[in-house]
């Protein structure tokens, strides 16, 4: 075979490399935007509430991914530890993914409900004082920190140009739903859980007087795993293998 | 290219190219290198024809197996509940004495139970069930919400103050929080719950709050402070104690009234799962 022709020209062999590379994304990549069912149809997903996607910022700011997947893979053992495979459709509004690639920590698809808020706090402030085997460094500043909301409407509206169907409604009750959400007694309640169906509504954090980072992330780890509608998913279904 | 340009030192024949009188040398890959190449290349094909491979437009190619790694993990699950079903069925029909006289069916709730445990409970309870300050020590025969087999199996069920509609529910008042004593009431108050726990206590003190008790804590906590776990309440007799035993402990305590939660374990843990659970708890130590 004659190479002679892409040695000797140095732009031709950068064409040619990234033609051949292309092909690779193309095939590889660009069929999971169409093809059918990349995404199963469940019912109960829905976009993130605002707090919930505060605290999704404060656990990509804090790198949790490094350490926690969110993926529990079709395998048996993980299926008995943490509960129904990891769905696509589980995180079809993240921008970007947390699945992660390295587990020094539990997978965190469904904690969810699992510990309680109190727990939550006393386990990020001092992990070893829930949990004495534990390695995970402490992070006692979130529930120190007031949580900076005051962009949280441009966050939202990031995400709606990345794909997530946030309605005009959400986007202009952002802040009033974020703090509608730690605050139970508060006057939009109802309308945010008209918005925002199966969210929990609390002070997350322990402290009703502050929304903190703590009451953000907290938010987020109590929904991991919630959303979808498990008794309505039929896995054996052939729309639904992979 | 008439006659090859043989390299005089390694023998070995040369491209022809020369840069600065230095020539390349053609040395062929090995043959089994190769070989092994082209090989793969043969493999790689058989694999698209056998496996899921190739995507398309609306769809994927399935291959002539037709493997869904999704089947075969349901497939797997399926096999390990039908393995489990006839003794998860006996366990959940049984009542404690029956489990405790069949070393069979006890030996599987506990294999069972002590795998849930270390999953989902330790993080709260300890490895070992010993607890912590604001989480139950589960290895003595103190029960804040019953310490039978039934009692243990409906609270892993329902959890405590959790989001399941039925249950456990209990709330102490947050006395000084709140301002429904003064401080100097609780201060009052707190000797007294030191003094029913059998120590030492400042007597007026303790005159002066046996009033305040009557009104304010016997009705959860009963007229002698032995608590009640109708509603969760702790027996305040007992030396043992859920926020710490110190003056400052109980005064905390009743100044903010913390109840701690537990979540409903329901849909989580099957009810078999659960059952076995609670034989596990019931067999670390203080089990009614």
């Amino acid at each position: 075979m004659n190479h002679g022709f892409f040695e000797r020209n140095s732009f031709i062999l950068l064409f040619g490399i990234l033609i051949v590379v292309a092909i690779g994304g193309a095939v590889e990549i660009a069929p999971l935007f169409w093809v059918n069912g990349t995404i199963e149809k469940v019912s109960g997903m829905r976009p993130y509430t605002p707090l919930e996607l505060a605290g999704r910022d404060i656990y990509v700011r804090e790198g949790c991914y490094l350490c926690h997947s969110q993926m529990i893979r079709s395998l048996r053992d993980e299926v008995e530890r943490y509960g129904h495979y990891s769905l696509a459709a589980e995180s079809m509004y993240d921008h970007p993914f947390q699945w992660g690639s390295e587990r020094t920590g539990p997978d965190l698809a469904r904690v969810g409900g699992k510990y309680s808020d109190e727990w939550q706090r006393a386990h990020l402030a001092d992990p070893r004082s829930v949990v004495p085997e534990s390695i995970m460094p402490p992070y006692a500043f979130l529930e120190k920190t007031p949580l900076d909301y005051r962009d949280i409407a441009d966050v939202m509206r990031a995400n709606k140009a990345v794909g997530v169907p946030y309605t005009k409604e959400q986007i202009d009750a952002a802040v009033a739903d974020l703090r509608a959400q730690a605050d139970p007694n508060a006057d939009g309640v109802d309308d945010f859980r008209k918005r925002y169906p199966k969210a929990q509504v609390r002070d997350f954090d322990g402290n009703p007087n502050q929304i903190t980072e703590a009451d953000a992330l907290i938010a987020y780890l109590q929904m991991l795993g919630t959303l979808v509608d498990f008794k309505t998913y039929h896995a054996d279904a052939p729309e639904n293998r992979r | 290219m008439s006659k090859p340009d043989i390299d005089h030192v390694s023998g070995t024949e040369t491209t022809g190219h020369e840069w600065d009188g230095i020539r390349e040398l053609n040395t062929p890959l090995p043959r089994w290198w190769v070989g092994l190449f082209y090989l793969c290349i043969i493999w790689a094909i058989g694999y698209w024809i056998v496996m899921p491979a190739w995507p398309g437009i609306t769809g994927y190619t399935h291959g002539i197996l037709n493997r869904s790694q999704r089947d075969v993990v349901t497939a797997e699950v399926d096999a390990l509940k039908a393995a489990r079903h006839a003794r998860e069925t006996e366990l959940a029909h049984a009542s404690l004495q029956q489990i405790q006289s069949n070393p069979d069916l006890l030996q599987f709730a506990m294999a069972a139970g002590r795998t849930t445990f270390a999953d989902n409970c330790a993080a709260c309870h300890g490895a070992g069930g010993q607890g912590g300050h604001g989480y139950p020590n589960l290895n003595d025969d103190v029960w804040l919400w019953g310490g039978t087999l039934a009692d243990i199996e409906h609270t892993i069920t329902v959890g405590v103050r959790s989001t399941d509609p039925n249950t456990r529910q209990s709330q102490m008042p947050a006395f000084g929080r709140d301002g429904i004593l003064k401080p100097e009431q609780i201060d009052d108050l707190t000797e007294y719950v030191v003094h029913i726990s059998g120590r030492a206590a400042n007597a007026p003190a303790v005159a002066r709050a046996a009033k305040l008790f009557a009104d304010n804590c016997a009705a959860c906590h009963g007229p002698a402070g032995k608590g009640n776990q109708e509603m969760g309440a702790p027996n305040l007799t007992d030396n043992d104690w859920l926020y710490g035993p110190t003056r400052a402990d109980i005064r905390d305590q009743i100044w903010n009234g913390r109840g701690g939660v537990m979540p409903t374990w329901a849909g989580r843990l099957s009810p078999e799962e659960i059952k076995a659970l609670a034989v596990y708890v019931h067999s670390m130590g203080g089990g009614e």
